[in-house]
């Protein structure tokens, strides 16, 4: 068997740092523990080189391993760098937040790392037992480390809820696995496509897509599957919650980019509608529960679960159509989306956790009057609230425009319904984002509360970086978003061809 | 050989593990339940190999997958069930009730 060492090089260069940071934690004394956080964002940096190797070496194309199973192409180079990037804001994050949680940082990071690659392995997959491993690998860890404070009765309660659903999902998606292979005979994608066009008529093919479809809803909690999700993120450390949110949902997107366009192109009907529906219903509920929060991480929970409605909705335009083109387009807003929705996510969850810090609450509330106390952090709260609203020159704009676009082009009845839903949610996203922003800047300071103990110390160097890079990313993809697009205009092209 | 035997044990075995994860309160119980839909999965894995009769044995590698990573998963459910148990004396779900659903 050949395996392209080349194209390997980013998992290989994640699982070595995951193996270091093991030893690392062994072997350092208690104090010395931080050493195993750097040690993961050297990694995470190294890794990137590859990509990056790989990306202008270009070569005969595609890099094909394990008879078809294994694809390093365009479409899996975008969604690992992405993968990356996200897990290099988490990990700084992280370290103030673990370190002052006095637990154990050293596993804290193995199983963070060891999800992140679990996440590569997902984008270069191509058939069902890849895309399962790689699944598992992104979620096993995710339950540990939602049930992080051990002493928290709430932290406890987090995991197991995340843990009986998360097994719950991946039964139904591996019951609907073997009946895709025991129909088509086959576990590949490409495999599967082929065969699949012969079994229009299956009632059995269309439920086992049905069952597929049914356990990625979970993963990228669409409603009504996400009732786990809201819990499992408030209880959970918050950098969990951001890695979560953000890092285990695109890995779900890219399994569910990856069988629609690559594995169920024949039976758009099934998946259609089903996807219209989850798309509906998710931005709909998510937005309207989310108005009603008072909890910030709560609110962004159930945020994120309108966000992911959004990226559902050009599913819906891919399959109402046989134009090419418009496939294309309908995956590159769906990658463009997941994109800038991780940056700008990620940015608001370390807006969150320093102002968490500071003030001692997490509810909006208690946020009151920070322009007073903390302008620049206000200033960057309101940036990145304002992007997930989808205000421009901030890179939401751009992911909105791009989904609206996708949607209104095939000029369908359904489709058309579907923006207006669409349309009516972006309103209401609004106003809870813009809520935080008023109570930040115009609301006086909650009874009791001094500008001087809030001042008190300053930000870690580390959560600073990744705030600069979440911000530097959503100023520059809300300004040139055009020269963005068409790098990941690629990615979309290797997804969808041969439809 | 006979396809439909295996597909419908497989069947029921999986509607069985539904049942009992809906039903119990217990959690340890809940997890028997998820194995019980696993091995489902891996009946049909390898009826619908034998079925085929590749000799890529696609299904059977895919079966030793699930076999492996279920094991994996039930390390991590009981280490999580044994911490709730430890900070709250009890194992059943439905207790569950600090954070609204």
């Amino acid at each position: 068997m050949d395996l392209d060492y080349h194209a390997l090089a980013p998992e290989i260069v994640v699982a070595a740092t995951i193996l270091l940071v093991l030893g690392l934690d062994v072997a350092l004394p208690r104090r010395r523990k931080y050493w195993t956080a750097f040690a993961g964002v050297v990694g995470l940096t190294l890794a990137a080189v590859p990509l990056v190797t790989l990306a202008l070496g270009g070569g005969p194309g595609a890099r094909s391993m394990l008879g078809g199973g294994y694809v390093v192409d365009d479409f899996a180079l975008v969604l690992k760098a992405v993968f990356i990037a996200g897990g290099y804001l988490v990990l700084l994050m992280s370290v103030s937040y673990i370190e002052s949680d006095r637990y154990y940082q050293g596993e804290y990071y193995l199983l963070l790392l060891t999800s992140i690659l679990g996440s590569l392995i997902m984008a270069s997959s191509r058939d069902l037992i890849t895309v399962f491993v790689g699944l598992e690998l992104v979620t096993g860890p995710l339950f540990l480390l939602a049930g992080w404070r051990k002493g928290d009765a709430r932290s406890n309660e987090a995991s197991l809820k995340f843990f009986i659903l998360g097994v719950l999902s991946t039964a139904v998606l591996l019951y609907g696995m073997s009946f895709l292979y025991g129909l088509t005979g086959s576990v590949t994608f490409e495999g599967i496509r082929t065969a699949g066009a012969g079994l229009l008529d299956s009632g059995a093919f269309r439920l086992a897509v049905l069952f597929t479809l049914i356990g990625f809803g979970f993963k990228i909690t669409a409603v009504p599957f996400h009732f786990w999700a809201p819990d499992t993120y408030e209880g959970a450390p918050t950098p969990v919650t951001a890695y979560l949110s953000v890092g285990s949902k695109a890995a779900g997107f890219v399994g569910l980019l990856l069988l629609c366009y690559r594995a169920f192109p024949s039976v758009t009907e099934i998946w259609g509608p089903a996807l219209w529906v989850l798309a509906a219903l998710s931005m709909t509920l998510g937005n309207l529960t989310a108005l009603r929060q008072d909890n910030i991480v709560r609110m962004l929970a159930y945020s994120s679960i309108a966000q992911g409605g959004f990226i559902l909705v050009p599913f819906a335009a891919a399959a109402v159509t046989n134009d090419p083109l418009v496939i294309q387009e309908a995956a590159s807003a769906t990658i463009v989306y997941v994109i800038i929705y991780a940056f700008m996510n990620l940015g608001a969850f370390a807006v969150v956790i320093e102002g968490a810090r500071r003030t001692g609450t997490s509810m909006i509330d208690g946020w009151a009057g920070m322009w007073r106390y903390a302008p620049r952090l206000a200033v960057l709260g309101a940036v990145f609230f304002f992007s997930l609203a989808g205000i421009p020159p901030l890179a939401g704009w751009y992911a909105k425009f791009a989904m609206f676009l996708a949607i209104l082009r095939p000029g369908n009845p359904w489709t058309a319904a579907l923006a207006v839903i669409a349309a009516v949610n972006a309103v209401i996203a609004l106003v809870y984002y813009a809520r935080v922003g008023k109570t930040m800047w115009m609301d006086p300071l909650p009874d009791g509360a001094s500008d001087g103990e809030r001042t008190a110390r300053p930000m870690s160097g580390a959560l600073a970086l990744a705030l600069g890079i979440s911000v530097i990313f959503v100023i520059l993809a809300g300004v040139l978003p055009f020269q963005l697009a068409g790098v990941f205009a690629e990615a979309a092209k290797v997804v969808t061809a041969g439809i | 050989m006979i396809l439909t035997q295996f597909l419908v044990l497989g069947a029921v075995l999986f509607s069985l593990g539904i049942y009992g994860l809906l039903s119990r309160r217990n959690a340890v119980t809940v997890l028997l339940a998820v194995e019980l839909m696993l091995a489902a999965v891996n009946i049909n894995l390898v009826a619908f190999e034998a079925f085929w009769n590749t000799p890529a044995a696609h299904g059977q590698i895919f079966a030793i997958f699930v076999i492996t990573i279920a094991a994996a998963e039930v390390g991590i459910g009981l280490a999580i069930i044994l911490l709730v148990f430890r900070n709250r004396a009890s194992g059943n779900v439905d207790e569950l009730d600090l954070l609204k659903w």
